[in-house]
């Protein structure tokens, strides 16, 4: 194999799972260890520079980074990053005046942001201390989107939805609610903008259109149904309710029917365990309010009697699963009835654009998924940009937050005329984590502590309103706990083939067997000739420059690797060192001033700010 | 020397021996030697292979002197038995634990400055007497522990980390056993595991004395230029004469033989090993021979490795003493101590 390219970026990026996996590049293991140390303010505000809304994501995120986690793979749980992430928020204490604030001055350009969801809150976010004047049209007539109309706030409290999104609307943006856009063309062609951002989310619920649908007032699409709960418009449901599918809408709404005096509610899941869409946590907090999941049920009909809904009837399915887990073969084995009162469908969202004109450059693909580049965000039309559940279809919140974030670089450049192709590339600091002779900068002994059970309202006391946070958060003795169970995997092993005598003392310190000295070779035998062989492919093999001595090389499997430092402190020569990587990200503001971000190191107290007056002088 | 201890957390995919034991089972306490010491990879290069020889961990007894070498039995199979006696006695302290217990297997490690100086008539004799028994000895030029004064092992002409010239001819530990009539001579090198682990493996497999002279860099006081014990020096004249391969027997048919020239050699205690020749140019079992080859190449200034000579069959010590097989802690309690009509009978005997 090649040696290892550790300047590119993305080396050390990768190690470091949960930022990897973290759509917006949250630097997970520096907030943790800020938790740590009780500074939750700034774990607050460096959770703020990426994914914006902490205290909502620390509730509600899909968490992408906690399958990813490394801790996940060396034992069996991973680190708890999304609470520890609440934890920040909740005890932050005040932090207002370390927020990005607008300048007086206005830099003269004008964008629309279409909708007030997540994604356009960011987007806002990013160019609010720019000096954008800024303009978002909502619908409704709250702004928030789906994490208003949708997410119950039996998970996201609603004053702390308004909080996170004061801090951005409070920047002078211009918010028309109630005022849809009707015609996008009428918009481009006499609103005066000069760029427009569509985040209007993904508002179709699916349809299952099979015999007795429309025979009855007692089936719902579940996002409408959850909409009208949230805005106060229903507050009964029937007794028995069945859920159609299994994925996290499903969860609300079987939830959310509970606590409107559903006695009887059944989640209907056409495949078995295991193919579920919804994430593991949100089933088991289903499960916890001993909501029934009926598996291997496909819906056949509603029957319905003069108006009246009576049940479902459902096909029985069996499944053959093959040695790859997959489902190989499906076959209907019967039939079964089950009655109930009223039936919620949670089976999928689409996008729907019928306000946007066919005939003004904006395309559309065969599915009408508008067409919109993975970088930039911008339509086939020069100016017009999507982002969040509308650019690609349902996703989650960060997802939406990432998209904002690089359609804030794109309207940014394509407003000062420049190419919005041609983006900051991200950069990464490494520095030294050696403080002494046994001493880093960094808690590098494993704790064997396993994850903090997350506290939750009793059963008996939860229900009695539509609104009582079920997660009880941690507490900081609990999050200092839990701190503790993170591998700190950014404190990266940095290698330097020239000082290696080849001695062997890092091979054998080693607790996880990372490490090899063998002759080189190709990546698939060489993988099996290691000290553990390493057989997780998604995991990569650090390999150095030849060896001095020997001309073997090191290897690293960095899979399971717990950065302990044991290598680096056990090597004779210090060819071993342990470095804390620090991915730069660049942001609008950075593009702005044309000065890429720096990193933690070099920037004075208080850290983590987003340098707003460092951009009032660049607007 | 670390801060932190090695944590416990370990590899979930770690490959399990005969005994469902992993390497993590064959681990000691944390080593207090400086970082990168030779001696601790040879400590790494006992785990690899009394882990794979399946050895059941309370079936094993770790015997040591005095020195850095010698403290390496603490840092392995902390679950065997162990004794670190006083500075080149361990030969007498595993005499008497072969004596009453012949089952076990015996690991001594030792150093240069434990066998060769202080020690040298003991470690002579315990071959004499064919100890069945594993014998390292983790050889660096210098007694390390003391801080580096040159050892009987130092090569003429070579220098201390200071400067200071060494005049005296280095002892050789492998002339010296092949001359003592040990039967299973070889030498290792502490950076060179794969040569090392078959080789101990060998040992451990081998009925009677099994001395191994294991070259080990002290990073610390012999590292450097003008050092014959240095990482670079062995790595740039270490000459191994044979490519050695433990092969366990119900392994046997696995073994590569048919490449090229390759020597078969069954082993007293079971199994085999397979020697690819690479440049031996003698009959490993010709005693004469081999002490001359070696003799001739070590003139020359190279460091030659491998099995250098080996002779099967030899009556080992409890053999030889026509010592009982059950060892005295297996014997019940009345016929070990038999009482005073016994002992007076005794008495009797030898008025
Ligand atoms: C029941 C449910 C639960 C969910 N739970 C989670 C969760 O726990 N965690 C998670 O990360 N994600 C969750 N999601 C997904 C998440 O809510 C969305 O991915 C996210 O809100 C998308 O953000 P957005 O800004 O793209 O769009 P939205 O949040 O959908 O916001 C779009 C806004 O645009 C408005 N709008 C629409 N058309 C127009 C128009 N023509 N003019 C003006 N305004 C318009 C809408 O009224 C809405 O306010 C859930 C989704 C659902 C349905
Ligand atoms: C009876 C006695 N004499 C002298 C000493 C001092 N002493 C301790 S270790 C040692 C030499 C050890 O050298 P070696 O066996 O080569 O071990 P190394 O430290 O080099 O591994 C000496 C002379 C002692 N401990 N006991
Ligand atoms: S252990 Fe810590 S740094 Fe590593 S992936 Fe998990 S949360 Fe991230
Ligand atoms: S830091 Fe070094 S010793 Fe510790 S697990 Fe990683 S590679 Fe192994
Ligand atoms: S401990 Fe240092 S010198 Fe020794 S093998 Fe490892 S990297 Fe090389
Ligand atoms: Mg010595």
């Amino acid at each position: 194999m090649q040696p290892t390219d550790i300047r590119n970026p993305d080396y050390f990026h990768r190690v470091v799972d949960c930022q990897w996996g973290c759509p917006a590049h949250t630097d997970v293991p520096e907030y943790i260890r800020l938790i740590a140390q009780g500074r939750y303010a700034d774990a607050y505000m460096l959770n703020r520079q990426s994914n914006v809304f902490p205290a909502i994501l620390g509730r509600v995120c899909d968490r992408p980074c906690e399958p990813a986690c490394r801790r996940g793979r060396v034992e069996d749980k991973p680190v708890a990053i999304c609470r520890l992430k609440r934890v920040a928020a909740d005890l932050r204490g005040d932090i207002d005046h370390r927020l990005p604030q607008a300048p007086d001055e206005k830099n003269g350009k004008r964008v629309a942001l279409i909708g007030a969801g997540c994604a356009s809150l960011t987007v806002a976010n990013d160019l609010a201390p720019l000096g954008y004047e800024l303009v978002m049209y909502e619908l409704l007539d709250k702004p928030g989107g789906l994490m208003r109309s949708n997410i119950p706030a039996f998970r996201l409290p609603v004053e702390v939805l308004d909080e996170e999104m004061d801090q951005i609307l409070r920047m002078g943006i211009d918010l028309r609610l109630g005022q849809g856009v009707a015609s996008m063309k009428d918009l481009l062609d006499n609103g005066g903008y000069d760029a427009v951002f569509v985040g209007t989310g993904a508002p179709k619920g699916k349809e299952l259109n099979l015999p007795g649908r429309h025979d009855t007032q007692s089936v719902h699409i579940g996002i409408e149904w959850l909409e009208s709960v949230a805005f106060g418009h229903l507050d009964s449901i029937g007794e028995r309710v069945l859920i159609i599918g299994v994925g996290n809408t499903a969860m609300d709404c079987c939830r959310t029917s509970l606590r409107l005096g559903a006695k009887d509610v059944k989640v209907m899941a056409r495949k078995p365990r295991g193919f579920f869409k919804a994430s593991d946590w949100e089933l088991e907090d289903a499960e916890e309010e001993r909501v029934e999941i009926v598996v291997n049920h496909s819906p056949k009909e509603f029957v319905v009697e003069g108006g009246k809904l009576k049940g479902m009837v459902f096909e029985l399915m069996e499944y053959d699963i093959d040695e790859a887990g997959k489902i190989a073969a499906s076959r209907v084995a019967g039939e079964q009835f089950i009655p109930c009162d009223e039936v919620i469908l949670a089976i999928g969202q689409d996008t729907a654009f019928p306000w946007v004109e066919r005939d003004i450059g904006i395309e559309f693909d065969q599915w009408e998924v508008p067409v919109v580049d993975r970088v930039t965000y911008q339509s086939t039309r020069a100016g017009v940009f999507f982002g969040g559940d509308a650019a690609f279809g349902p996703e989650n919140i960060i997802w939406a937050v990432e998209h904002g974030h690089q359609a804030a670089i794109s309207i940014h450049k394509h407003c000062q005329g420049e190419p919005i192709a041609e983006r900051m590339p991200a950069g990464m600091n490494l520095l030294a984590a050696k403080m002494g002779i046994h001493e880093w900068s960094y808690s590098n002994d494993y704790d064997a502590a396993s994850r903090r059970a997350m506290q939750h309202m009793s059963l008996e006391k939860r229900f009695r309103k539509l609104d009582i946070e079920v997660e009880l958060g941690f507490t900081p003795e609990q999050a200092a706990r839990e701190a503790e169970r993170c591998l700190n995997c950014d404190i990266q092993t940095v290698f330097e083939a020239p000082l290696c005598i080849e001695c062997d003392a890092c091979v054998d310190i080693c607790p996880v067997h990372c490490l090899t000295i063998a002759p080189n070779g190709e990546e698939e035998e060489l993988r099996e000739r290691l000290t553990a062989p390493a057989r997780n492919l998604d995991q990569p093999l650090y390999v150095s420059a030849e060896l001095p001595q020997t001309g073997r090389v090191m290897v690293k499997d960095e899979d399971l690797c717990v950065h302990c430092g044991l290598c680096a402190e056990r090597c004779p020569t210090a060819a071993w060192d342990m470095q804390k990587s620090e991915l730069l990200v660049p942001y609008a503001r950075h593009e702005a001033t044309a000065r890429p971000p720096m990193g933690s190191a070099r920037r004075k107290e208080p850290q983590f700010d987003e340098g707003a007056g460092q951009v009032r002088s660049a607007a | 020397m670390s801060y932190i201890a090695r944590p416990k957390v370990s590899h979930p995919a770690l490959a399990r021996n005969d005994l469902g034991l992993t390497m993590r089972d064959y681990e000691g306490g944390m080593s207090t030697l400086c970082a990168g010491c030779g001696h601790d990879s040879i400590t790494g290069s006992l785990i690899q292979a009394v882990f794979e020889l399946s050895i059941p961990p309370h079936r094993m007894a770790k015997l040591s002197g005095i020195g850095c070498s010698s403290k390496t039995p603490a840092y392995f199979a902390s679950s065997s038995h162990g004794f670190n006696s006083v500075h080149g006695r361990m030969p007498s302290v595993a005499t008497g634990a072969a004596a009453v217990n012949g089952d076990l297997q015996y690991i001594g490690v030792s150093g240069d400055g434990d066998s060769l100086s202080i020690g040298i008539g003991q470690f002579v004799h315990a071959m004499r007497r064919n100890l069945n028994m594993l014998y390292l000895i983790e050889d660096n030029g210098v007694y390390g522990l003391t801080k580096g004064q040159f050892s009987a092992s130092a090569d003429a002409g070579s220098t201390a980390k200071r400067g200071e010239v060494n005049e005296q001819p280095a002892i050789d530990p492998c002339l010296l056993a092949i001359a003592a009539g040990c039967g299973f001579v070889a030498r290792g090198f502490s950076g060179d595991r794969a040569q090392l682990v078959p080789l101990l493996k060998a040992g451990l497999s081998h009925r009677g004395f099994a001395m191994i002279d294991v070259i080990s860099p002290c990073v610390t006081f012999n590292d450097h230029e003008g050092s014959t014990k240095s990482y670079r020096f062995t790595r740039e004249n270490a000459f191994p004469i044979d490519h050695t391969d433990f092969i366990p027997p119900e392994a046997e048919i696995k073994a590569d033989i048919g490449r090229g020239e390759s020597q078969r050699v069954e082993l007293h205690g079971g199994g085999s090993i397979l020697l690819r020749k690479l440049a031996r140019e003698y009959d490993i079992g010709d005693r004469g021979e081999a002490y001359r080859y070696l003799d001739a190449r070590q003139g020359k200034g190279e460091v030659v490795t491998g099995l250098l000579f080996l002779q099967e069959g030899g009556a080992d010590m409890h053999e030889l003493s026509r010592l009982g097989e059950t060892p005295l802690a297996d014997l019940p309690y009345g016929r070990l101590c038999p009482g005073p009509d016994a002992l007076a009978e005794l008495q009797n005997r030898l008025r």
